[in-house]
């Protein structure tokens, strides 16, 4: 192997790196002796050899496969320039393309000076107990920047938890199955005499969560916090969590989620999602995310988040549909609407009244107080599922702020 | 058997009547020239877990099949202590007056050997292929586990102690992604996707395995399936149900498909009644025609 060929292979090795593909020196150091066993001349040995060894999610083929092909057409100098054109994990054109509203439009002052300022005020809001309780119940979207800050503050302390479900793994323990080998061993002592059953338990695992949220035009003035809200029940959780946001169409926004850093993170997802504040279209999101990543997601008892206000432009026809499919391969279906925590709000809209029969809760998130709410109904969700009917439509909720119909999915 | 180039492993699995695709065979053969693990994903109906029969009996070799479940633990996928032959062996000598050591009671004739032990054991000329196949279903407690075995092909058994071997076997693990597997363990292994075949290719497999369908029925069922991937269904045909379709019209000895039997027949290709309706009648017809214009 030439050095220059050795040279170029590390080369591209930084350049799938840099694309975002978990390409490391071990596997190069593999890639360098498995081509000890292929004719390297014959280019498609070469190219699948590579693939097979450097990338190990499907979703990142495509984009190998557009790196290599440019790479190794012309690996000398220059290419660097044609590089610029190939982002790090391809989208797909959106109809609507408009800024995220991750960033408001921030008092111009320098940046050192304004985050102090913010922080402040931040102090300002949080510092009474009565001011706290104000907050708790100020509806999200009359909110001022400085509200808005302590509320993320404050999110951020919330700990979440969802109920557990009893898993199919066994571990020694109380419960009533037998663990023949402590049995066997402790009569051992008496001369093979069983005097005491050792036991078996079933392990119990905090069931994962799947968070589909609404960013279109008319939940703009909640996308903000709920983004915000749900990067905190992110890194609070110790199960998988995924989350999905839609408008036109259904992006999964988990892996930029995953940094560590929340502004990093929610600039990511600024990147990744191309149609902000646009239409809605719930039915045709819903099935996207049955199909593609219905089977991949739902395993194991997961509790299935919907956050939208109901307006759907799209077929309810579909939407039915598709919110009774993603009923079936849920353990929980709950819906949150900003909405629901106005007085005189009714669940009227086409949308709503499609997907309502099919939801087990129906709950408000528009201030503090409900998604207090919210974590307490998520852990303490009951064993069985929902059996189905609309336990929803005939309850009654007190009208006023604060209190969120209470059990509103009968059991 | 020890294949010199890749063009030698993939025709010699023709012969075995697996068509495999170039990229697959590059996979395979530096799986086994490298000594790692083959991580197969792909949409159900593939040909994933068929990798690792074929491959078994390419290299004239046993197959070690660890079908994997939620909950699936120690005692089901590596040893157990045969607890009924143990009793029975302390009542035994206790109707000799006698009594049984530990050392007696935990030894190699009351150890059931579950798979990854029988893949580890040094107790066959060749090296075992090991199909860890759904690994998507077990949960993340395997998974570490695995991850284990898989870097030293090692199990060390308390009361034994541990057992290592020299010819460490072929490791296929597959996976439907039901779930996603964790990325420390494909770091480990070389990564395929198996797409679904093309037009040609899927035809080449019919043949391969079905030789006694008509070449029209074949032609037909195929462009039928493939025409099927391109709609918008919950779950597409995979592989396996193009076979499964052809070997059931050619046992109702059919020469072609027509609109009736087509319909008749829907469910041994799709699985979800929403997709029945969907194709069932007008639908089904339409791509008919269309493929029996292209088939000329």
């Amino acid at each position: 192997m030439s050095g220059q060929f050795l040279h170029n292979l590390l080369l591209f090795g930084r350049v799938l790196r840099r694309l975002g593909l978990d390409v490391n020196p071990g596997r190069m150091i593999d890639l360098v002796s498995a081509l000890d066993h292929i004719e390297i001349v014959k280019k498609p040995d070469f190219f699948y050899a590579a693939r097979t060894l450097l990338v190990h999610e499907h979703d990142d083929l495509p984009l190998f496969d557009e790196a290599f092909e440019l790479f190794w057409r012309k690996p000398a100098e220059g290419w660097d320039v044609e590089w610029q054109g190939l982002t790090s994990r391809k989208r797909r054109p959106g109809p609507i393309v408009t800024h995220p509203p991750l960033k408001e439009a921030a008092p111009e002052a320098d940046k050192a000076s304004s985050s102090s300022n913010e922080m402040l005020s931040v102090i300002e809001v949080t510092r009474t107990y009565s001011d706290r309780e104000l907050l708790r119940h100020k509806n999200f979207a009359e909110m001022s920047l400085e509200e808005a800050e302590a509320v993320k503050q404050l999110m951020s302390h919330f700990l979440w938890k969802v109920s557990e479900r009893r898993t199919r793994r066994k571990r020694p323990g109380k419960g009533h199955l037998i663990d023949m080998r402590r049995t066997l061993r402790r009569s051992l002592h008496s001369g093979g005499e069983v005097f005491s059953w050792a036991y078996r338990e079933q392990k119990s695992k905090p069931r994962p969560l799947v968070v589909i949220a609404d960013i279109s035009g008319s939940m703009e003035r909640y996308t903000r916090l709920l983004l915000h809200f749900i990067y905190g029940m992110k890194s609070a959780l110790s199960q998988p969590m995924e989350a999905f946001v839609f408008s036109t169409r259904l992006t999964r926004i988990t892996r930029p989620l995953q940094i560590r850093d929340l502004d990093l993170a929610l600039e990511n997802v600024g990147k990744l999602v191309n149609d902000w504040a646009g239409g809605t279209r719930i039915g045709e999101s819903l099935k996207t995310f049955n199909f593609e990543w219905g089977r991949r997601v739902l395993g194991r008892g997961a509790v299935v988040l919907i956050i939208s206000d109901g307006w759907d432009r799209g077929d309810a026809d579909l939407l039915k549909r598709e919110m009774a499919r993603l009923k079936r391969n849920c353990h929980r279906l709950i819906w949150l609407n900003p909405l629901l925590g106005a007085p005189d709000y009714e669940p009227l809209t086409r949308g709503i009244q499609a997907a309502l029969p099919h939801i087990d809760d129906f709950l408000p998130v528009h201030n503090l107080a409900s998604l207090e709410d919210l974590a307490t109904r998520l852990s303490s969700l009951d064993r069985r599922s929902n059996g189905g009917g609309s336990p929803v439509l005939g309850a009654k909720w007190p009208k006023h702020e604060g209190h969120p119909p209470a059990q509103a999915g009968g059991s | 058997m020890n294949f010199t180039s890749i063009d030698a492993l993939q025709s010699a699995m023709h012969e075995r009547r697996y068509i495999a695709e170039r990229g697959l065979a590059t996979s395979l053969y530096l799986a086994l020239k490298l000594g790692r693990p083959l991580f197969l994903e792909g949409e159900a109906g593939v040909g994933k877990t068929e990798v690792a029969k074929v491959l078994a009996a390419l290299l004239d070799t046993e197959l070690i099949r660890l079908q994997c479940y939620e909950g699936l633990d120690v005692h089901h996928a590596v040893y157990e202590w045969n607890y009924t032959r143990q009793m029975m062996h302390i009542r035994l000598l206790e109707a000799r007056g006698d009594h049984a050591s530990e050392a007696e009671l935990f030894g190699p004739e009351f150890l059931l050997r579950r798979p990854l032990l029988q893949a580890i054991e040094d107790s066959r000329q060749k090296p075992p292929v090991l199909l860890i196949d759904e690994l998507d279903r077990s949960d993340e407690e395997f998974e570490a586990f695995l991850l284990e075995v898989l870097s030293d092909f090692q199990i060390t058994i308390p009361e034994i102690g541990t057992i290592k071997t020299s010819t460490p076997p072929v490791v296929v693990i597959t996976s439907n992604r039901t779930r996603e597997v964790h990325d420390a363990l494909k770091r480990r292994c070389l990564y395929y996707w198996i797409d679904y075949p093309s037009f040609d290719k899927e035809l080449e497999i019919v043949h391969a395995r079905l030789p006694d369908a008509p070449e029209k029925l074949a032609r037909q069922i195929t462009g039928f399936i493939q025409a099927l991937r391109e709609m918008d269904l919950y779950k597409l045909p995979g592989v396996a149900e193009t076979l499964d379709w052809t070997t059931a019209l050619v046992a109702l000895d059919q020469r072609a498909l027509d609109p009736v039997i087509v319909d008749e027949t829907l469910g041994a290709v799709l699985k979800f009644q929403d997709d029945i309706d969907k194709v069932k009648g007008e639908q089904a017809r339409l791509i008919l025609e269309r493929v029996k214009a292209e088939a000329g």
